[in-house]
């Protein structure tokens, strides 16, 4: 599903962030990014969508070398992959609703299809009563939470989750792991970016640690 | 997550949770920006629709000069030496009356000439002295070609002429076609100024919604979907614009009628219906106030897709 070959990252002139990356994703895995804050886990992150380049090495991504995709594969490509970041991106001038319906929206769907669906999994992630707010008045954690669901409502085939606990309470950061490990147990590859080891400590999956732009991996 | 959490049907959705069925544009509307892009377009479209409008009034009241015209034709029968004035204009007439293309003949009498020179002579002035030459006035159907006829008069009446006013519909129609190919070329100017305008609000619009692009790209839309969105938001502020500017346009010509109407009877208003009719538009000029609106519109649409396209396209 994914696979790095000795790939490194820089940025114009500058010394490389990521080096000598080698490490594979497979279908229905569930796996943990970790390391220090600036070890680079959003780079990774973004490469594993396409949005950044290697400098150097080969990046497959559904079995499509990065380095030769055009515009319209990375788009199909986005279709696969669920997002959430750590900043949440959601539109300001759309209700939570709206925000989680994008992803099926952009794909030309139309509303009477996927209503329900939206619905169902913003009531099971807490916000059935938000749903006419816009994010603005959202707390962080229910920015997180829309977020979240914004990256499941098209039930992608890997989803990349940039520090998805890092504004919630312990108690809904297990709800939404435990979220995370059924999706998987449904057919979706995680990846998960945290630095909560107490978090890891609980749930025995394998490890992608990022240190000093080089990558360990415990299985 | 279980398949059940998800199914649609497990769990109904209440009334007043339902939302609503309208789906919200995707670009922030009724910025500043928009606004200012609603008030340039309907300037535009304002001076696009005066021009074409102007341009019809010119175009009509020439047509109608040249039809009236080209319906009539004259001979003129000058006084000659040694010749009986009288005798040579009926002469005129007889052979005028022949000719199939004619269909009446008036003669304009003696007192009638005379009065046509009052306007340069002024009243009171005995005229019996003046060589004023004698009109015949002919009315004639479809495009007459008086060769023949003209032929008979040099060789039967040498001192009567036939002027079928041809160099005068040559001369209005040249005006016309000039005044109608200036128009369109101003019209196309201010397409073009309009279309510039839009593509630079446009490339305004993308930087003000970058951060919407990149969500929009993070979640698989298409640089198509985009370009879409900002078509549709283009649209909405075009329509704006166009009907502003083509309503202005409209209510400017309609007040201008109703004021020529009021001026009738008044000198200026005389001249004014001499030049332009009766100074209406009508409904080939509304018609064409509204083509340019909607084309206007249309314009609007198509320049912010291909612009935000292009843009698109070109970023990696």
């Amino acid at each position: 599903m994914v696979r790095f070959e000795n790939v490194g990252l820089r940025y114009g002139l500058g010394t490389e962030i990521l080096r000598d990356l080698s490490f594979e994703i497979k279908p229905r895995s569930f796996q943990f990014l970790s390391g220090p804050s600036g070890s680079g886990k959003t780079t990774l992150l973004k490469m594993m969508l396409a949005t950044l380049k290697p400098t150097r090495g080969l990046v497959h991504l559904f079995g499509q070398d990065v380095g030769r995709m055009d515009k319209d594969n990375v788009t199909v490509l986005r279709r696969k992959v669920g997002i959430v970041l750590q900043d949440f991106r959601l539109l300001d001038h759309l209700t939570t609703y709206e925000n989680v319906a994008l992803p099926l929206r952009v794909q030309g769907k139309m509303e009477d299809s996927y209503r329900h669906e939206v619905i169902e999994l913003l009531r099971w992630v807490g916000l059935g009563d938000r749903l006419h707010v816009p994010p603005a008045i959202l707390s962080g954690g229910e920015k997180q939470r829309a977020a979240i669901a914004r990256a499941l409502i098209v039930r992608p085939e890997l989803l990349l989750a940039d520090e998805p606990t890092g504004n919630v309470d312990p108690v809904l950061a297990k709800r939404l792991v435990r979220l995370f490990i059924e999706l998987n147990k449904l057919g979706t590859a995680i990846v998960m970016a945290t630095h909560d080891w107490a978090l890891m400590n609980e749930i025995p999956e394998r490890r992608l640690v990022l240190t000093d732009g080089r990558m360990r991996v415990e299985e | 997550m279980s398949s059940a959490d998800f199914n649609p049907a497990a769990s109904p959705v209440p009334a007043d949770g339902k939302p609503k069925s309208r789906e919200t544009s995707l670009l922030a509307a009724g910025s500043i920006a928009g606004r200012s892009l609603v008030i340039v377009v309907a300037i535009m479209t304002f001076l696009a629709s005066m021009t074409a409008g102007t341009v019809e009034l010119v175009a009509s009241a020439s047509s109608n000069w040249r039809a009236d015209i080209a319906r009539e034709s004259t001979i003129q029968v000058r006084p000659r030496a040694g010749r009986n004035i009288d005798t040579d204009v009926a002469r005129a007439v007889e052979l005028a009356k022949a000719n199939p293309a004619v269909e009446s003949v008036k003669i304009f009498s003696k007192g009638e000439s005379e009065r046509l020179l009052e306007p340069w002579l002024g009243t009171g002035l005995d005229m019996g002295e003046l060589p004023v030459p004698r009109l015949i006035e002919l009315k004639v159907r479809g495009t007459p070609n008086f060769f023949g006829l003209r032929q008979q008069l040099a060789a039967d009446v040498p001192s009567a002429s036939l002027d079928d006013h041809r160099l005068w519909i040559q001369r209005l129609g040249i005006m016309a076609n000039a005044m109608v190919l200036v128009g369109i070329i101003m019209m196309l100017l201010v397409l073009t100024a309009t279309a510039l305008a839009i593509a630079f609000a446009t490339r305004g619009a993308m930087a003000g919604n970058r951060h919407i692009i990149e969500v929009l790209n993070l979640v698989g839309a298409s640089d198509i979907f985009i370009a879409k969105e900002f078509q549709k938001h283009f649209l909405r502020l075009g329509l704006k614009g166009g009907i502003i500017g083509g309503g202005s346009a409209m209510l400017t010509f309609w007040l201008g009628s109703r004021l020529a109407q009021s001026w009738n009877s008044t000198p200026g208003g005389d001249q004014v219906e001499a030049l332009f009719g009766t100074f209406a538009l009508g409904f080939r000029g509304y018609l064409a106030v509204s083509v340019i609106a909607v084309i206007v519109a249309i314009t609007t649409a198509i320049v912010s897709r291909v612009t935000v396209y292009r843009n698109l396209r070109g970023l990696d």
